[in-house]
């Protein structure tokens, strides 16, 4: 898997609380097979009711660095969430926070998503807002969003940052290396030995 | 095991295969439950890396999300639910996973089938590609939900990696009022610790409430974990928990049954069991609670009145006003009273013989008001059968509530089961997001079945209480 340390592009900012996996892909689009064409549908329902919604706004067509509020993935399991906004173009995810399975279920997929402070997301909201054209660069070793002479400082849990900078974040390979462990574990598990060993 | 560690860290390193390069926690997964939804995806990343399913007899599918609870005749006449369905036949046969099909008479969502068959088990790691996986927790097991990456590495590897959260323990204590049920609690809950109060954390809920409450009870409280915002919730096995497993098929039998419910018991968290934080509620502080925004946070207890703008944090005012704006309601106003369109019992929250039973007996001998369409959506065709045995359906069928089908229906609105515009729906699921009942500008009041009932009967928000039996109140 490849390393994922800096990621670059221009920003869209949707700075709101509490954007859940619904909102990001309504449920009618997830009758599917496969992920593809998953990306035309993202916030297909807010951008119905909004003709102002960022991700209807031609200045945002290219956007790679989505920037948001508080809790953003909140709601359901559905990879579709991140599967969609990375088929739509959205390279990483800034926040103030994430919901859980939305977070794991990013870094999964190679699309860092971290953490800001409010200022910082409101400050990020306004400079992309008045040039929705300039460069971002997220960098997961300095942990910092730059753009020109300024940055703004990201956090994001150990692992997660690891996983993404060495590309071990497909945890599949290393889930697999360890055979024997998992036949071990299986081995001490009562309820899979008639529970004798209880 | 220490005497000082809780259930979720004795479950936790029973389970833990090893440390992982980013410090993360490989771990052992004892039971996997697939639907059709998030699972074609996984079988395909199967296929692609030439692996197979490395305990299919671990592994159980079922089909619920997108079931419609009409006309069930094949092929559906959606063509995209078909395709769903035909895929979750195919890859189960083909990886020799057992699957509960539409013609299987223990089909249901799969967070009531689980419980139900009695595969469900305290001291068990469990995941779903769903996040209500949280209900089982309600056994002791420690239960996630899971991505669809996930999902593929559970199948290829039976492990997940995962960091392992904080414990923190709720304490509910006291008696419910009647007219207050474990959805009231839930809720509550909720509404107290906010919708990311849980994040980081998993919930072992505990106390004198949780402690009288049944089974199915409990499955509710665990089930809404998740819109707190906890990776799990879990509940202590105890007396209750073996008394429900005892010859459920999938359990142990005869004397293996006894040892697995001495080992079960010997999980609980005991008196001395150490915890990251408690918090404490008083079980006499809660009613009927209703949502009233777009969160399962934004509740209110039904004699009260929306909480104005000012009255919340600074910080949330905009996601306030967007709630009110969305739902068509006013700072100050009651909710009580406010009109519905559509009622909805059912979902993996609410829908087991239990809940149609509470459902049942508020609309016993009344009906539903004119102009409100109502369902009756039983979590999986067992629970149908119980209920028709029971005479529910027709006092349902009587009251003017149609009786469908066993499926996920209107929690989601994958099937056809949909509001239509800007309904308004009193509904015992779990989601009051935007958009959430399959119309993209509907509207969801979250409360218990008794409660949704009630609104169905009088056109509006009512609180129960006042269609209690008089002796009961
Ligand atoms: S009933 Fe609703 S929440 Fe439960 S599994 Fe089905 S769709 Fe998900």
């Amino acid at each position: 898997m490849q390393n994922v340390e800096t990621v670059s592009g221009t920003g869209i900012p949707l700075l709101l609380d509490d954007i859940d996996t619904d909102r990001i892909i309504p449920a009618r689009f997830l009758r599917c097979v496969t992920f593809d064409g998953i990306g035309e549908h993202a916030f297909e329902d807010d951008r119905q009711q909004d003709p102002n919604h960022p991700f209807n706004q031609a200045r945002f067509q290219n956007s790679g660095i989505l920037v948001s509020g508080r809790n953003f993935g909140c709601g359901s399991s559905r990879e579709h969430a991140p599967q969609s906004l990375m088929r739509w173009g959205i390279k990483a995810v800034v926040a103030e926070s994430f919901a859980e399975i939305f977070f794991g279920n990013c870094t999964a997929l190679g699309i860092p998503a971290v953490c800001a402070s409010r200022e910082g997301i409101t400050r990020l909201g306004a400079v992309i807002d008045a040039d929705p054209t300039l460069e971002l660069t997220l960098d997961l070793n300095a942990l910092t969003l730059r753009y020109g002479e300024e940055s703004v400082a990201v956090t994001m849990p150990d692992s997660a940052r690891s996983a993404l900078t060495t590309g071990l974040w497909d945890s599949l390979a290393q889930l697999l290396a360890r055979k024997e462990d998992i036949a071990a574990t299986a081995a001490r598990l009562p309820y899979l030995n008639n529970y004798a060993a209880s | 095991m220490s005497q000082n560690q809780n259930l979720f860290n004795k479950v936790w390193d029973l389970h833990s295969v090893g440390t992982l390069q980013s410090g993360q926690t490989q771990l052992f997964i004892g039971q996997h439950l697939i639907h059709e939804v998030t699972s074609p995806q996984a079988f395909e990343m199967l296929r692609e890396r030439q692996l197979t399913v490395l305990h299919p007899e671990r592994t159980l599918a079922t089909v619920d999300h997108i079931i419609p609870t009409q006309n069930q005749a094949r092929p559906f006449l959606d063509v995209l639910a078909e395709d769903m369905m035909s895929a979750i036949e195919k890859n189960c046969r083909e990886f020799g996973i057992e699957l509960l099909d539409l013609d299987d008479k223990r089909q249901g969502i799969v967070h009531v089938v689980g419980p139900e068959l009695g595969l469900t088990q305290p001291g068990l790691t469990m995941a779903c590609g769903d996040s209500h996986t949280s209900t089982h927790g309600a056994f002791g097991a420690i239960a996630f939900g899971i991505g669809t990456s996930q999902v593929a590495y559970v199948m290829a590897t039976q492990t997940l990696a995962m960091m392992r959260p904080k414990v923190r323990k709720i304490e509910v204590n006291g008696e419910l009022a009647p007219g207050v049920f474990a959805k009231d609690v839930t809720l509550y809950i909720i509404q107290k610790l906010g919708v990311q109060g849980g994040v980081g954390y998993a919930y072992e809920y505990a106390g004198t409430t949780f402690d009288s409450m049944s089974m199915e009870e409990r499955m509710t409280v665990c089930n809404m974990a998740i819109e707190g915002g906890a990776r799990c919730g879990y509940i202590n096995p105890d007396q209750t928990t073996v008394d429900y497993l005892r010859g459920r098929p999938l359990c142990p039998q005869g004397a293996e049954f006894d040892r697995a419910a001495e080992w079960w018991l010997s999980l609980a968290s005991g008196p001395d069991a150490e915890f990251d934080d408690v918090v404490v509620f008083d079980a006499a502080d809660i009613e009927p609670t209703v949502t009233w925004g777009i969160t399962p946070a934004q509740s209110l207890g039904v004699s009260q009145l929306i909480p104005s703008v000012a009255s919340y944090d600074a910080s949330e005012h905009t996601l306030i006003r967007e709630a009110l704006q969305y739902m068509g309601l006013d700072e100050g106003q009651s909710i009580e009273g406010t009109k519905i369109d559509v009622a909805f019992v059912g979902s993996c929250t609410n829908s087991r013989i239990s809940d149609l039973r509470e459902a049942a007996a508020i609309a016993r001998g009344r009906h539903v008001a004119d102009g409100v369409k109502a369902l009756v959506v039983p979590g999986s065709q067992q629970v149908a059968k119980q209920a028709e045995e029971e005479g529910l359906d027709k006092i349902f069928t009587e009251a003017g509530f149609q009786w469908r089908a066993a499926g996920c229906s209107m929690c989601l609105a994958m099937n056809p089961d949909k509001l239509q515009g800007r309904e308004v729906c009193a509904s015992s699921s779990n989601r009051n997001f935007k958009g959430r009942q399959g119309s993209p500008t509907g509207r969801t009041l979250l409360m218990s079945p008794a409660m949704v009932v009630a609104a169905a009967i009088s056109g509006s928000v009512t609180d129960v209480r006042k269609m209690l039996e008089p002796a009961l109140v």
